[in-house]
């Protein structure tokens, strides 16, 4: 998100600019303190370590849902698909689906740990590159092509689960949802890490610009010479996965993969993209935009439920605070411009 | 009152008159001190440079926003419009080059949106709605179904139903930005002569384009903004108002120099790329699209070709098959020797071919993104290590280096391309191909929407382009600039090839005559 504050000659302008690139954080500062003053033990470290661990699974999604929607794209599936991967990531940890409610923490018969991330995120990975497939070739807007995929990843979950959870995994597959290391939850230092990750992609390297381009200007990025069809097709690759990884992280976490899990979550990571300042219409965004917007998500939900305001009333105030967010960036590039 | 001037023609008084009008915006003062008049059954040509503050004052008029300071008065009473709907109400219409018809709508209901006629029981009387838009468009020579949804009419059509439309809202001063851009030349010339028509009629006209030559041919008088300040005004005189005398004051500088002539070069250089037979395929969604019939074309190294064509002679359709942007039915293409089929513009950019696309928004700038990201975007693989990681400081050098040889005017490597004038973005496009080394350029239309001043700079690159050996193919409407750097020319027209020359011995009247020709056929002369 550094490449936006270049200096500029007039002063009016300058603070738009900054607004721009830091509104999103300064609104979380601002969030931090109005909670502690409510109640200092907000910003205990428990209480910090806790919330990291809450946005750890969503924000994993919401850093794949950054490339899509740079390229001006959307996934409507990544909670049916979490759903999917962990599913099947428990079908493999415990070696099929005979035992689904067995809690029994011996784990002779699965195939361990490894092979369940594997599967889950390959087949994160798969589901998005069929939809990407489909956007391209088949010319079907994201929207729909994700929206039918929601549904039917909701179907194959229910029916490989028949419904119900799978529960009950090994302890060194539960430390990837609830160990911790020194003081850090394990699920915050992953979604750090890929989220350390995504940055140096987007920021640093030829594909994080050809992304950038073909969602600033697809056809000119044709006429660049970009494949833009495959760069379409791999940033559904790349969210498929991460929602494959935040399958893995939250059923660890759990002890068991729900067929219910992930409902709704595609619009909390929506939200946090879009709160982070990335543009939907594309080519605008930062992976610390993301970690921002899915930070203040995180920061809001906690903060409400420790001054036990009801979740009913946290969505509430959630949605409004998405319309805030994204008026605020457009009255923002409104003064920008003229 | 002497006896003279009273059989002189009284000039009628004037319809508008806008006095000292400045407009400042955050520290900017994009307008300062503009002062014009337009008469009842006048054309005035407002021109000027990007950024002269045409669009500026155009905004102001047609209430979108009001003046910092200055006044204007509109048949006689002072003009303060608060919306667009309130200008047009008091009798001040724009018609920008975005049209703004409802393209799923037919032309009657557009005619009449928000003002249907009615009959009996308070309904729409469509009968009453079509009798009376046929009379309407009947004005502006045009004769047809007003049932026909606007979607299924060419610009030009679309750009007549809106001027009649606005006559029929009683409109007295007519404002169009940039009319002719999207039009094909018959359609200009049709529209020139609506507007003389209107003209007799007492409509006063305000012509606001980019191109000179039009101007000349129709407005009565102009007022040339330079800078956000008046820079004169032209009126004419016996003949049409001369265009270097417009040109001197959009520059102010000789107009001469503009298009002054390279020297003849010494182009000896192979046959660099050469096509044969080339038909394009016809798509079944735009059957009236131009598709190539048939193109033979050789392109020289260190040469410099010039395409003239008018709009939809075939010429982009050209560049685009060449670049693989667009399916070829028929026909051969050879690079140095060798026979290629480039599939997509990534295929064609690998062999070395760049393009400059013609319509620079849509097609070649990335309008939110840096201008370093649109300067390596073609050239990625050069400015990035095996790993995949972009080597930023080489980047940055490189970019440093073209911004001083193309002398690119910006801020900073990270400044929104969309902060730049027309002319330096155009400039970025050149330097983005220049970064790969092409081979073989295809420049399509490479000035327009550039200031004047940056035009001869533009040219000047292609020229120098071509001495390091590019094979260059210029394509262009404007035959002054076809005439200036071309060293051989081809004419088109209706996908066909109709004329070659070499660029010494070509003038506008020689070209003209051979875009006009149906068939392939040779100069004599």
């Amino acid at each position: 998100m550094t490449s936006t504050t270049e200096p500029s000659q007039r002063g009016g302008i300058n603070v738009a600019r900054l607004l721009m690139s830091f509104g999103p954080l300064m609104f979380l500062a601002l969030l931090i303190v109005v909670f502690t003053v409510l109640k200092p033990s907000f910003i205990d470290p428990i209480n910090i370590f806790n919330i990291m661990r809450q946005i750890s699974i969503t924000g994993l999604i919401a850093l794949g849902m950054t490339f899509v929607i740079l390229t001006a794209g959307i996934d409507l599936s990544v909670g049916s698909l979490l759903a999917f991967c962990g599913m099947v990531a428990a079908v493999v940890a415990k070696g099929g689906t005979a035992n689904t409610l067995s809690l029994s923490t011996s784990g002779t018969q699965g195939y361990g740990w490894f092979a369940a991330l594997l599967a889950a995120v390959v087949v994160g990975a798969m589901a998005g590159g069929v939809q990407g497939f489909a956007i391209t070739r088949l010319k079907v807007p994201p929207f729909v092509v994700t929206l039918g995929g929601l549904t039917v990843f909701r179907g194959l979950t229910l029916t490989i689960s028949n419904g119900g959870p799978i529960s009950g995994f090994d302890a060194s597959m539960r430390w990837f949802g609830t160990g911790l290391i020194g003081p850090v939850p394990v699920p915050a230092i992953i979604f750090a890490a890929a989220a350390i990750l995504c940055h140096i992609v987007l920021r640093y390297t030829r594909y994080g610009r050809a992304v950038y381009a073909v969602g600033g200007n697809a056809e000119a990025a044709r006429l660049s010479g970009l494949r833009v069809d495959r760069i379409l097709i791999s940033v559904y690759v790349i969210v498929g996965f991460f929602a494959g990884l935040a399958a893995f992280v939250l059923s660890a976490r759990l002890n068991s993969s729900e067929a219910v899990a992930g409902i709704g979550y595609e619009l909390t990571v929506i939200s946090a993209v879009v709160i982070g300042g990335t543009s939907l219409f594309g080519g605008i965004g930062s992976v610390g935009g993301t970690v921002v917007g899915a930070a203040l998500i995180g920061v809001l939900q906690n903060g409400l439920q420790f001054n036990n305001v009801s979740s009913y009333t946290q969505s509430i105030v959630i949605g409004l605070i998405l319309i805030l967010a994204v008026a605020f960036d457009r009255w923002l590039k409104s003064r920008v411009r003229r | 009152m002497s006896p003279a001037e009273a059989a002189a023609p009284s000039p009628s008084p004037p319809l508008l008159v806008v006095e000292g009008v400045t407009k400042r915006f955050a520290g900017v003062t994009a307008l300062s001190d503009v002062s014009l008049e337009v008469r009842p059954g006048e054309i005035l040509g407002l021109l000027g440079e990007n950024g002269a503050g045409k669009s500026t004052l155009l905004k102001i008029l047609s209430g979108v926003m009001p003046p910092s300071s200055g006044r204007i008065i509109f048949d006689g009473v002072e003009f303060n419009p608060h919306n667009p709907q309130d200008a047009k109400r008091l009798g001040i219409v724009t018609i920008y080059q975005e049209l703004s018809l409802i393209p799923t709508l037919t032309v009657a209901e557009n005619i009449f949106i928000g003002r249907a006629p009615l009959g009996r029981f308070g309904l729409v009387s469509w009968r009453k709605m079509e009798e009376d838009s046929r009379a309407i468009i009947a004005r502006v020579g045009l004769d047809l179904d007003p049932a026909t949804p606007v979607s299924a009419l060419s610009v030009a059509e679309q750009q007549l139903v809106e001027i009649a439309r606005a006559l029929s809202l009683k409109s007295r001063l007519i404002i169009m930005d940039e009319p002719t851009s999207a039009l094909t030349e018959t359609e200009v010339q049709k529209l020139m002569s609506i507007m003389d028509r209107l003209r007799k009629d007492g409509v006063a006209i305000m012509f606001v384009t980019h191109r000179l030559e039009e101007a000349s041919a129709i407005c009565d008088r102009m007022t040339v903004l330079r800078d956000g300040r008046l820079a004169g005004h032209l009126d004419r005189d016996g003949g049409p108002i001369k265009l270097p005398k417009i040109i001197e004051k959009m520059v102010g500088r000789a107009a001469s120099e503009l298009y002054a002539r390279p020297t003849l070069r010494d182009v000896a250089g192979d046959v660099r790329l050469s096509v044969r037979g080339l038909r394009t395929v016809r798509d079944p969604q735009a059957p009236h699209a131009i598709v190539l019939e048939g193109v033979d074309l050789d392109l020289k190294a260190g040469e410099i070709l010039g395409v003239a064509g008018l709009v939809g002679s075939g010429r982009t359709e050209l560049a685009r098959a060449i670049f693989g942007a667009d399916r070829i039915a028929a026909g051969t293409i050879t690079l140095d020797g060798k026979t290629i089929a480039p599939e997509t513009p990534a295929d064609a950019i690998a062999l070395g071919i760049g393009l400059v696309p013609e319509d620079r928004k849509h097609q070649a700038i990335f309008a939110a993104l840096g201008i370093l990201t649109n300067f390596s975007i073609a050239a990625l693989g050069h400015y990035s290590n095996a790993a995949g990681f972009m080597a930023e400081r080489r980047e940055r050098e490189a970019l440093a280096s073209y911004r001083k040889t193309l002398s690119i005017r910006m801020a900073s490597p990270e400044q929104p391309i969309e902060g730049l004038s027309g002319g330096n973005q155009q400039k970025v496009i050149l330097a983005r191909w220049l970064a790969r080394d092409p081979k073989v350029l295809i420049v399509d239309e490479p000035t327009r929407g550039v200031d004047v001043g940056a035009k001869a700079e533009v040219h000047q690159i292609l020229v120098q382009l071509a001495a390091r050996g590019i094979a260059i193919m210029m394509i262009s409407s404007e035959l002054p600039e076809v005439l200036a750097v071309s060293d051989r020319i081809v004419t088109m027209r209706r996908g066909r090839i109709t004329g070659e020359m070499p660029g010494i011995e070509s003038t506008e009247e020689k070209l003209m005559e051979l875009m006009a020709l149906d068939q392939t056929q040779e100069a004599t002369q």
